[in-house]
């Protein structure tokens, strides 16, 4: 259990958290109280379009024709028991899934108008708009300055100067400027696993992306360091449209406006957050959310 | 179940056994390494000088070996009487029956000379030009006082001739080939402005040869008047002499700056006596230096290699078959190798060369012989699949979680091996270059093939542009002691320095080893507890 911060976490900008010792009520709950998606979202245009998706891993196929659409400055989430395809469509958003052999795909994506997997899409380029934060926090075996300035010196960005602005800049929207400010020369693996990852969301802030893809980014944290991560995540869809994978319900139901259920490679149901979790429109979608199977 | 059974069931019976076996084997390298020390180190300490009375007369030297009778034989010591200009022969076998009592006069002493071996006797008298200056104890006193202003001339005497005359020869050889080069040009001009400034450099030549032959008689006017045990006399210029050990006169402090003074000169001066004496500097240098070269090469060619095999090369069974025939490689014989450098670097790259860039030296071969660039590049042959294979295991062990990191941020494949993957794998590419010297530093048998000579006049690093002359032939350790044990007329002599020079060389692939760890300790702890 690593030690963080022991600031108290301030009240969340747009919604209700519960603090996280007392959300670890068993999931068995429909929440009459919970607050209301912001209304901007419902109105605000689509940032990403899934349709009619269909990946195979060599012969077997593991997304089944998958539509969806996630709106411009929203947090989307994506729930289901594992296996069932969340974090493989998490990686078509950016493309990842074209390091493993094997893999294909059918069907397109797209993130504003260009569509990902048309032929000639430039994938160095595409994955620039699309940051990307993994399950286990991994920053390179250098500096934190170096960690969070490193997507834009591969973009061949050299001046000292401009890379200190968006170190600094990048770390207080990951709200770590103040932990790490007198010690950026240290080494990155140095900071506690809370901080490590918001060092990670920090990196991908730095080459300010279109979207952020998060792949079950607090399940190695403790409640505390989990609970900031929230709060950043709310903080960062003011300018950012977030994608964001997660085992723990009540974090869809805390962070996401949108929630899209998987199940089998399936999309089962996406809605509004508050929609899914008071009044799912399918079966299997109360049963996973109150805990009868997954 | 017996004992024993549930015993062997236990396992404890295989952790003696292995226990013991590694007990063994740290007893065989420590007694290696301990009977190589013991052999070379004693060997630099004086020994007393022992007079005995044989039937044929009086013997002076010192007792360096003992036989014990054995069947019709009777029991034996070795003398090393020195004196090889006199007597002909370093050492001598002496029945010990019949000896008298040992004797250790105080007045005999050891010169080391720079030929004919050491003499051991006295000196009757210290003559300047001719005449007598001192006699008897005195002679010695004044010999030792005017020993250090001697060696400061021979010195400078040599330096003379390596460095200033040696630049003049080198000057008039390259106008020589200039020379050549215009005559075949037909330019009357320019080779009649080469006439004069040969003319100037041969003044100047002939200037400084002058002034040598001064300093060198000089040098000679002072000399030792030697008279050995049984009277015979040898007259020695002082300047010839490197060392004087009254050896049976000596305090213990006495000894050991002898004993330091010697060490000295075995690890940073130049062999004499066709390698039995003096030191082997060149040859450690030579060592290093090649095992540098050869670091190098090596360790480019295989990270690329590596990372070809590993990163881009579409595995399958082409792939498994390279990777195989590399891991082949490193089994094949070195003496192979050698045979490959002379075929293909030596006299094809070489030759190659040559017919290029130094026609006008042709016949006489720069680079299309034996030199430090072809047998390092031969060596880093050999070592490659070592280093292919630990980086393709340091390249495998990195975390994916790193790679995907970097790619998820837009970097491409080689940027993200750039930056990412290759610094994290550097302590293991480490790893292969430390077993890639400890390979390379003691293999011989290729180098003679490809470079390695006795003597080699100059080293592969001087003050001479281009200072690197990787053209150059060089000394080796593991040569050196090939070469004195077995090649030298005067093996017996020689021993001890077989044994130093075998110290030294692992002493080398050690200090080797040790930089090369501490330069992985050093990464390591930047890189901050990776695995490797």
């Amino acid at each position: 259990m690593e030690i963080e911060d022991p600031r108290p976490v301030p009240e969340p900008v747009h919604l209700h958290v519960p603090p996280p010792e007392t959300s670890m009520r068993p999931a068995s709950f429909v929440q009459p109280d919970l607050p209301l998606t912001d209304p901007a979202v419902l109105t605000s245009p689509t940032m990403l379009q899934v349709e009619r998706l269909n990946l195979y891993y060599g012969s077997k196929q593991a997304l089944f024709d998958v539509d969806l659409k996630v709106a411009r400055n929203s947090v989307m989430s994506f729930i289901g028991p594992s296996g069932c395809g969340k974090s493989t469509l998490l990686r078509c958003l950016n493309r990842m899934n074209d390091l493993i052999d094997d893999v294909r795909v059918e069907g397109r994506v797209l993130l504003g108008d260009t569509d990902l997997y048309a032929p000639g899409t430039d994938v160095i380029a595409l994955r620039k708009r699309a940051g990307m934060v993994f399950q286990k926090s991994n920053p390179f075996p250098k500096s934190i300055f170096e960690n969070v300035a490193y997507g834009l010196r591969i973009q061949g960005e050299g001046d000292r100067s401009t890379l200190e602005d968006a170190v600094e800049r990048s770390l207080k929207g990951a709200g770590l400027w103040e932990e790490v400010k007198d010690r950026l020369k240290d080494s990155a693996q140095g900071l506690s696993g809370g901080q490590q990852q918001r060092l990670c969301i920090a990196r991908a802030l730095a080459v300010r992306p279109e979207v952020i893809l998060m792949d079950e980014p607090c399940s190695a944290l403790d409640p505390i360091a989990t609970a900031r991560v929230e709060e950043l995540i709310m903080e960062l869809k003011r300018e950012f449209t977030i994608v964001i994978v997660t085992h723990n319900m009540q974090q869809a139901a805390r962070v996401s406006d949108h929630t899209a259920f998987f199940w089998m490679g399936k999309l089962i149901e996406t809605g509004l957050t508050e929609k899914m979790f008071t009044n799912p429109g399918h079966r299997m979608t109360e049963d996973y959310i109150t805990g009868r199977f997954g | 179940m017996s004992r024993l059974t549930e015993r062997f069931r236990q396992g404890g019976i295989f952790v003696w056994f292995s226990g013991t076996l590694l007990a063994f084997c740290l007893a065989m390298i420590l007694s290696l390494v301990g009977y190589i020390v013991a052999k070379g180190m004693g060997f630099f300490w004086p020994s007393p000088l022992v007079q005995v009375q044989t039937t044929e007369g009086p013997l002076l030297g010192e007792i360096t070996g003992h036989e014990p009778a054995r069947r019709e034989e009777t029991e034996k010591i070795q003398f090393r009487v020195a004196n090889r200009d006199i007597y002909g022969q370093d050492f001598r076998w002496i029945p010990t029956a019949g000896l008298g009592q040992p004797e250790y006069p105080k007045d005999v002493l050891l010169i080391e000379r720079l030929e004919y071996g050491p003499f051991i006797g006295r000196i009757a008298s210290l003559s300047h030009e001719g005449r007598d200056v001192a006699t008897g104890p005195a002679a010695l006193a004044e010999a030792l006082r005017r020993l250090p202003e001697a060696n400061r001339q021979r010195h400078q005497i040599r330096s003379i001739e390596k460095g200033e005359v040696g630049e003049l020869n080198r000057r008039l050889e390259k106008l020589r080939l200039s020379r050549r080069k215009l005559e075949a040009r037909g330019d009357a001009a320019a080779l009649q402005a080469l006439e004069t400034k040969v003319a100037g450099l041969q003044t100047t030549y002939d200037q400084l040869q002058t002034s040598l032959e001064k300093t060198r008689a000089e040098a000679k006017a002072w000399t030792l008047n030697l008279q050995t045990v049984d009277g015979k006399t040898k007259e020695w210029p002082l300047g010839s002499v490197v060392r004087m050990v009254p050896a049976n006169n000596l305090t213990f402090f006495g000894k050991l700056g002898i004993y330091l003074s010697r060490l000295w000169e075995f690890v940073a001066d130049d062999p004499r006596e066709s390698n039995t004496e003096g030191g082997i500097f060149p040859a450690i240098f030579g060592t290093v230096m090649m095992v540098l070269v050869m670091s190098v090469l090596v360790v480019p060619l295989g990270v690329i290699t590596a990372l070809y095999l590993r990163e881009y090369a579409k595995q399958g069974w082409l792939v498994r078959a390279v990777r195989v025939a590399v891991n082949n490689l490193a089994g094949v014989p070195s003496i192979v190798f050698g045979v490959f450098g002379l075929g293909f670097f030596v006299y094809g790259l070489g030759g190659s060369i040559d017919k290029l860039f130094f026609a006008e030296s042709l016949p006489t071969p720069t680079y299309g012989t034996g030199g430090i660039l072809w047998a390092s590049l031969t060596l880093a042959l050999l070592t490659v699949p070592v280093v292919v294979v630990a980086t393709e295991e340091a390249l495998g062990a990195v975390a994916r979680s790193q790679r995907e990191a970097s790619l998820a941020m837009g970097a491409t494949k080689w940027q993200t091996l750039w930056n990412v993957v290759l610094p994290s794998a550097t302590p293991g590419i480490l790893t292969g270059l430390i077993l890639a010297i400890a390979r390379g530093a003691g293999e011989v048998a290729p180098l003679m093939l490809t470079g390695v000579v006795k003597l080699a006049p100059a080293m592969p690093l001087d003050g001479t542009f281009p200072f690197f002359h990787l053209d150059r032939k060089f000394m080796h350790l593991g040569f050196h002691i090939y070469d004195v044990g077995f090649q030298s007329p005067n093996s017996e002599a020689a021993k001890p320095m077989v044994f130093m020079t075998a110290f030294l060389l692992l002493l080398v692939v050690v200090l080797l080893n040790l930089f090369a760890l501490n330069l992985r300790r050093k990464l390591r702890e930047r890189l901050g507890g990776s695995t490797f």
